[in-house]
C-alpha cells in the first residue's frame, strides 16, 4: 500500500473547469433516458427475432433458421474434416457392453445363413447381394473404441469387422466408372452420399462419403470378441467413431450410394443430420 | 459538487448486454441436452447432497424430453456466445480496457478484504476505483471460464476431429463434466453478481446502461470526494487510509 494511492482518484481531466451541477444532473437524465430506452428497444427487438425464429415453418422438426445453421456447421466440420485423424484407441480391457437403446428396424427374426446386405451400385442402379461370409473374406479389422451417444453417455466397446472403405475398394460400386474409390485419392464420380436402410426400412442413416470411407468406419460383425447379438445388430452392423451411436444402424439390409443427403430418421426427428465428431 | 465520470464505453456495454440473454439460452438449451443423460451429482458413496437435477426441477421448467430442441439452439448460439466474447477480449486488449480488468499482484489481498467488507468483517472503506481487486479476480476468471466453455464445448462437440484437444482435457466424460461444472459457475457468478449489483446502487447500474456515473466533486480541488468514480489508476492499490 503506497501512499500516493491514498487520495482519491482525480478527474479526467484535472485543469478543465467543472460544470453546473444543473447541467449535469439534466444531462444526465438526457444520457439515462436516451440508454435506457435504447436497451429496450434492443430487447425487444431481440424478443421480436425469437418469436420471428421460433414461429417459421418446421424443417424436420426445427424451426427452419436453426435447421439451415445446423447445416452450416456441417459442411463446416466436412471442409475441417481430414481421414486421417482417428478417434482415440483404448485397452481392451476397458471395453464394455453398451446399452441397447433403441430396436427400430429389428422387429422378427435374421437368419444370417439366409441374410444378405444389398448394394445398389452408384452408377449402375442395379443391386448387388453379399453374404456375411463375403464380408468375413474382407480384412478383419480390430479397434478399441468410445461409442457416444447423442442422449450423452459414452462406452469403449471392441468392435471388429471389415473397413467399408475396403469393401468398396473391392467391389467398386460408389463410383459412376467403376472405379475403386480410395480414400486417399477419390475419383471424381464418387458418390457425395451412402445411406443405409434396415431390411424392413424401418431405421435408416445417411453419411457423408468421406467418413464412410474413414479407416474407423466398419462393416461390423463382431462385439467385445464375440459375434453381434440380434439387439446390437446381428448379423452385420455399421459402426463408426465419426459419428453419434444414432448412425451407428443396426442390422444392414440395403446399402445405397445418392447425389443428395439420404432420409435419416433421428435427422427427420429434429437432430443434426451431419451429427458428426 | 456533482459531476459526469465517464466509466464502461459503448462496445462494453453491448457486450455485456448481448452476452446476458445469449449465455441464459445456452444455459437452457443445455440443461435440455444435460436432461437426456441427467448423471452428475454432489455426493459420496450413497450420499447424495444435490442432484443434477430432481424430477420435480425439471417438471417445473419443462426441461424434459427437449434434446433435439436444445441441440439446435446451443449449436445456434454458440456462435453468438463465441463471437461475442471473442470481440469483447479483442476490444479490451485494443482498447486498452485490460489495464482495469486483470488482476495485478494487489488484487487477491484486495479480494480478501473486499470479501471481508462485505461481510462486514472489514470496516474500512475500500478503494475507490473501477474494479477492485476481487471485482479484477472475477471478471478477468469468468473469460477465462467462458474460454473453458468453449474448449470443453468443442472437445465433446468433434471428439475425432479434435482427439489432441479431448484427450487434453481429460478425455470425453471428463470434458463433459467440466463443460458442466463451468455452467454450474456461471450460475454462481450470476447470483453474487446481482447482489453485487443491488448493493452497489443506482449509480453503478446505470452505468452499465448509459456508461457514466454521477460523481461528487470538491470544486477547488477537483477530487473525487464521494461515489464510486471510473478513474483510477489500473494499478491502484487499496487505500491506507
Amino acid at each position: 500500500m503506497t501512499d500516493h494511492s491514498s487520495a482519491p482518484a482525480p478527474l479526467d481531466q484535472p485543469g478543465a473547469p467543472l460544470q453546473p451541477e444543473a447541467a449535469v444532473l439534466a444531462e444526465a437524465r438526457r444520457r439515462s433516458r436516451r440508454s435506457f430506452i435504447g436497451l429496450g428497444l434492443a430487447g425487444l427487438i431481440g424478443i421480436g427475432g425469437w418469436d420471428w425464429l421460433i414461429s417459421q415453418p418446421a424443417d424436420e422438426g426445427i424451426p427452419r433458421p436453426l435447421r439451415k445453421v445446423l447445416d452450416a456447421n456441417g459442411r463446416l466440420s466436412q471442409a475441417y474434416f481430414k481421414e486421417t485423424r482417428l478417434a482415440p484407441e483404448f485397452a481392451r480391457s476397458r471395453a464394455k457392453t453398451p446399452r441397447e437403446n433403441g430396436d427400430v428396424g429389428l422387429d422378427g427374426e435374421v437368419d444370417p445363413a439366409t441374410w444378405r446386405m444389398r448394394v445398389q451400385g452408384y452408377g449402375t442402379g442395379k443391386t448387388q447381394e453379399f453374404t456375411l461370409a463375403d464380408i468375413k473374406a474382407l480384412p478383419k479389422v480390430e479397434m478399441v473404441t468410445e461409442l457416444k451417444c447423442i442422449e450423452g453417455w459414452s462406452v469403449v466397446v471392441h468392435w471388429a469387422g471389415a473397413r467399408l472403405s475396403d469393401f468398396l475398394a473391392r467391389y467398386p460400386l460408389a463410383t459412376r466408372s467403376g472405379r475403386p474409390a480410395d480414400p486417399l485419392n477419390p475419383p471424381a464420380d464418387l458418390a457425395p452420399y451412402v445411406g443405409m436402410l434396415t431390411p424392413d426400412e424401418q431405421y435408416y442413416v445417411g453419411l457423408d462419403i468421406a467418413s464412410a470411407l474413414h479407416p474407423q468406419t466398419l462393416l461390423c460383425y463382431e462385439m467385445n470378441g464375440e459375434p453381434l447379438t440380434a439387439a446390437h445388430g446381428a448379423p452385420l452392423r455399421l459402426v463408426t467413431p465419426l459419428k453419434y451411436g444414432i448412425k451407428h444402424l443396426k442390422r444392414i439390409g440395403t446399402i445405397a450410394f445418392a447425389d443428395t443427403r439420404p432420409k435419416d430418421y433421428w435427422a427427420e426427428l429434429g437432430y443434426d443430420w451431419d451429427s458428426g465428431h | 459538487m456533482k459531476q459526469l465520470v465517464e466509466k464502461h464505453p459503448l462496445a462494453i456495454r453491448w457486450f455485456h448486454w448481448v452476452n446476458f440473454p445469449v449465455l441464459a439460452l445456452m444455459i437452457w438449451s443445455g440443461m435440455w441436452i444435460y436432461w437426456a443423460n441427467d448423471v452428475y451429482r454432489l455426493g459420496w458413496g450413497k450420499t447424495t447432497l444435490v442432484k443434477f437435477f430432481p424430477q420435480s426441477f425439471y417438471e417445473a421448467f419443462h426441461i424434459d424430453h427437449k434434446l433435439a430442441q436444445g441441440m439446435s439452439w446451443h449449436f445456434v448460439l454458440m456462435w453468438v456466445f463465441f463471437l461475442n466474447g471473442l470481440l469483447y477480449v479483442f476490444y479490451t486488449l485494443l482498447s486498452g480496457e485490460w489495464r482495469y480488468l486483470l488482476p495485478t499482484r494487489h488484487s487477491f489481498k484486495e479480494a480478501l478484504l473486499v470479501t471481508l467488507h462485505d461481510l462486514g468483517l472489514y470496516k474500512k472503506p475500500l478503494p475507490v476505483r473501477k474494479f477492485n481487486g476481487a471485482q479484477q479476480i472475477a471478471y478477468t476468471s469468468v473469460i477465462i471460464m467462458g474460454m473453458g466453455s468453449v474448449l470443453t464445448g468443442l472437445a465433446i462437440y468433434k471428439p475425432t476431429q479434435f482427439a489432441w484437444l479431448t484427450q487434453l482435457l481429460g478425455g470425453y466424460e471428463f470434458a463433459r463434466i467440466i463443460h458442466f461444472a463451468l455452467t454450474i459457475g456461471y450460475v454462481l457468478f450470476f447470483i453474487v453478481h446481482i447482489a453485487q449489483v443491488v448493493r452497489a446502487g443506482w449509480n453503478n447500474f446505470r452505468a452499465m446502461v448509459a456508461g457514466f456515473e454521477v460523481v461528487e466533486v470538491d470544486s477547488t480541488t477537483h477530487q473525487v470526494v464521494a461515489g464510486p468514480t471510473s478513474l483510477p489508476a489500473a494499478d491502484a492499490t487499496l487505500s491506507s487510509n
